[in-house]
C-alpha cells in the first residue's frame, strides 16, 4: 500500500483506521506515512470512503481552521482526497495481502478470508468425522498481527505430536515438510494480519494438543485464538468434546454450529460418491 | 468467509447476536450455487436482519463518490438489495439477526427451502442449540471458541474488544473502535452514527449494528 504525497492532506483519519497501527503522520513532511514493515497489506485504508476533493483546497481550509482554532470534525471513515494507492506486490510480500485482505482469494484453496472451510462444510466434506477433533489455531487476531516464523514455532511443535495438518488449508500449502512443520524460508519474516493452522486428532490427543498450544503461545509475541470442533451424534448432541473441555477447565460460550442441511449436488461429485458406494457393496 | 467464531463477550452479551450463513463446498455443491445463495439472502431479508453480506461487501458499505455535503446528510440505511444482486461467486453469504425469534424463523424457512448448501449459525452454544431444536434440526458439527490466548498482554479493554471483534477479519481496528467510543462519550457522534461508521469497515457484512449500538450506549455511562 502506498500514500500519494501529492494527494494526502495529513487529516490523520487513516491513522486510527489501520488495524496494525502502521500509519502515522510524519510531521517533517506533514503527510501520512506507512511503516512498510508493519503494514500487512490488508487494504482497510484503501477501502475508506472518499470525496475526491482537491488537495490544495483542503490544505488551505485546514490551515485557516487551524489559525482560528476551529475544531475540524471530518467524517472519521473518509479519506477526503483519495490518497491511497494499491501497488503491485511480488513474492514474498504478496503473501501479506493474501493472508490479510479478506477480499483476496487464497489461490491454494480458492477461498477468501482465512482461506479454509473448517467445519462449516463438514456436513458435505466430512473433514472431522465421528471420534475426531478438529482444531483451528488462529494467530495474530484480533488486531495484533503475526510473522510466519512465529507460526512456524507452533507448526513445528504440533508436528512433533504427529498431528494431521488439514490439506485444504493455506498454511499447510506453505509447508516444506508436514512431518517437521517447517514453512517456506523466504516467507518467515513477512507479517500478516492473521492465519489459521488447522489440524485434527483423535479425542485422546486433546489434552496434549491444547497443552502444546498453550506452552508455545507463551514463546510467541502475538495473540492466539483457539477453536475446537467435533461432529455431533445422530441426535445432534455432543457427548464427547464438550464434557472433555469442561473437565480440562476450559470455558466456551460461543460456537459456530453446522446445521447439517448441506448435501452433494455437483454431478461429478455425486457420481464419485455412487462409485465408492458401489465398490464398498461389492 | 465470515470469521464470527471469536467474538468477545459473555453468553448474555450474545442475546442479540445471531449470524446465519450459507457456504458452498468447493467441488461438492458449488455448481449453480450463486442462485441458491441469492435465494438464501432473499429469505433472510424477510426476517428483519441487522446486517447482510455477500463476500464482497455488506449492507453498510463505503462510498467512493461522497459529496462534501455528506458530512451533514449521509445515508445510513442498509442496502440489502445491493448485497443480493451483487452475489457473483460461490462464496459465503451471511445475515445477522438481533432477535432470536427472527433468527429461528429464518432458519426454519431456510430448512424448508432445502437449498443443499451448508447452513451454519454463529452465536452462543446454547442459542444455536435451541434454534436447531426449534426447527427440528439435529446439529451436524459444532466448533467451540476457547477464546484468546493473550500471554503478552496485547489486547485492549473489554469494551474495545467487544466492538472490534465483531469484524472477525480484524478490519475494525482497536484504535478506530476506541475512537468511536470516545466520540460517543464526548457527544460528538450518536451511537447510531458511530455504529454505521464502524459497520462500513466489515466487508463481509457480519458486523452487528444492534449489538454495537447497545454496547456504545452502555459505554457512555460505564467504563470498562
Amino acid at each position: 500500500m502506498l500514500i500519494d504525497p501529492n494527494r494526502c492532506v495529513a487529516c490523520s483519519n487513516c491513522v486510527a483506521v489501520c488495524p496494525m497501527g502502521a500509519i502515522y503522520v510524519d510531521t517533517k513532511i506533514n503527510r501520512a506515512t506507512i511503516n512498510r514493515d508493519e503494514c500487512v497489506e490488508c487494504g482497510t485504508c484503501s477501502r475508506m470512503s472518499s470525496e475526491h476533493l482537491n488537495p490544495t483546497m483542503v490544505r488551505t481550509v485546514r490551515k485557516l481552521a487551524k489559525i482560528f482554532r476551529f475544531r475540524f470534525e471530518p467524517e472519521p471513515d473518509v479519506c477526503p482526497t483519495t490518497a491511497f494507492v494499491v501497488d503491485e506486490l511480488e513474492w514474498p510480500r504478496i503473501a501479506r495481502r493474501v493472508f490479510s485482505d479478506p477480499l483476496v482469494e487464497h489461490v491454494s484453496t480458492g477461498i477468501h478470508g482465512r482461506g479454509t472451510e473448517e467445519v462449516k462444510t463438514n456436513d458435505v466434506a466430512h473433514r472431522v468425522d465421528v471420534g475426531e477433533v478438529g482444531y483451528v489455531i488462529e494467530f495474530g487476531r484480533p488486531g495484533v498481527g503475526v510473522r510466519f516464523h512465529q507460526i512456524q514455532s507452533m507448526t513445528m511443535a504440533l508436528a512433533e505430536l504427529r498431528v494431521k495438518f488439514e490439506a485444504k488449508n493455506p498454511i499447510t500449502h506453505l509447508m516444506l515438510d508436514q512431518s517437521t512443520g517447517a514453512l517456506k524460508e523466504d516467507l518467515l519474516n513477512e507479517k500478516i494480519l492473521s492465519a489459521i493452522v488447522e489440524i485434527k486428532t483423535t479425542v485422546e490427543m486433546v489434552p496434549a494438543v491444547l497443552d502444546t498450544v498453550t506452552r508455545v503461545a507463551k514463546q510467541i509475541d502475538t495473540v492466539i485464538a483457539i477453536g475446537v470442533s467435533t461432529r455431533c451424534d445422530q441426535n445432534g448432541e455432543d457427548p464427547m468434546l464438550a464434557p472433555l473441555l469442561d473437565d480440562l477447565g476450559y470455558t466456551f460460550v460461543r460456537a459456530k454450529t453446522n446445521m447439517g442441511l448441506g448435501r452433494i449436488t455437483n454431478i461429478q461429485a455425486k457420481e464419485s460418491v455412487s462409485d465408492q458406494h458401489a465398490a464398498s457393496v461389492r | 468467509m465470515t470469521n464470527t467464531l471469536h467474538r468477545y463477550g459473555s453468553a448474555e452479551s450474545f442475546k442479540d447476536d445471531y449470524i446465519i450463513f450459507a457456504i458452498p463446498c468447493k467441488g461438492k455443491n458449488d455448481e449453480g450455487a450463486i442462485e441458491k445463495l441469492k435465494t438464501f439472502l432473499r429469505i433472510c431479508a424477510k426476517y428483519v436482519p441487522a446486517n447482510m453480506g455477500n463476500s464482497n461487501f455488506g449492507s453498510y458499505k463505503p462510498c467512493n463518490e461522497l459529496k462534501p455535503t455528506a458530512h451533514w446528510s449521509r445515508d445510513a440505511n442498509p442496502d440489502y438489495a445491493a448485497v443480493i444482486n451483487a452475489v457473483e461467486k460461490a462464496g459465503t453469504v451471511a445475515a445477522v439477526f438481533d432477535s432470536k425469534e427472527h433468527a429461528e424463523a429464518c432458519l426454519a424457512e431456510v430448512k424448508e427451502a432445502d437449498l443443499g448448501l451448508s447452513i451454519n449459525m454463529s452465536t452462543s452454544v446454547q442459542g444455536a442449540k435451541e434454534a436447531a431444536e426449534h426447527c427440528g434440526i439435529h446439529r451436524h458439527s459444532v466448533e467451540y471458541s476457547l477464546g484468546f490466548c493473550d500471554v503478552h498482554d496485547h489486547l485492549p479493554n473489554s469494551q474495545v474488544l467487544e466492538l472490534a471483534t465483531m469484524c472477525g477479519h480484524g478490519m475494525v481496528s482497536f484504535n478506530f473502535a476506541r475512537k468511536m467510543l470516545d466520540m460517543v462519550r464526548e457527544g460528538r457522534r450518536t451511537p447510531d452514527q458511530a455504529v454505521t461508521t464502524l459497520a462500513r469497515f466489515c466487508p463481509c457484512g457480519v458486523y452487528n449494528p444492534s449489538r454495537a449500538k447497545r454496547l456504545l450506549e452502555d459505554a457512555r455511562t460505564h467504563s470498562a
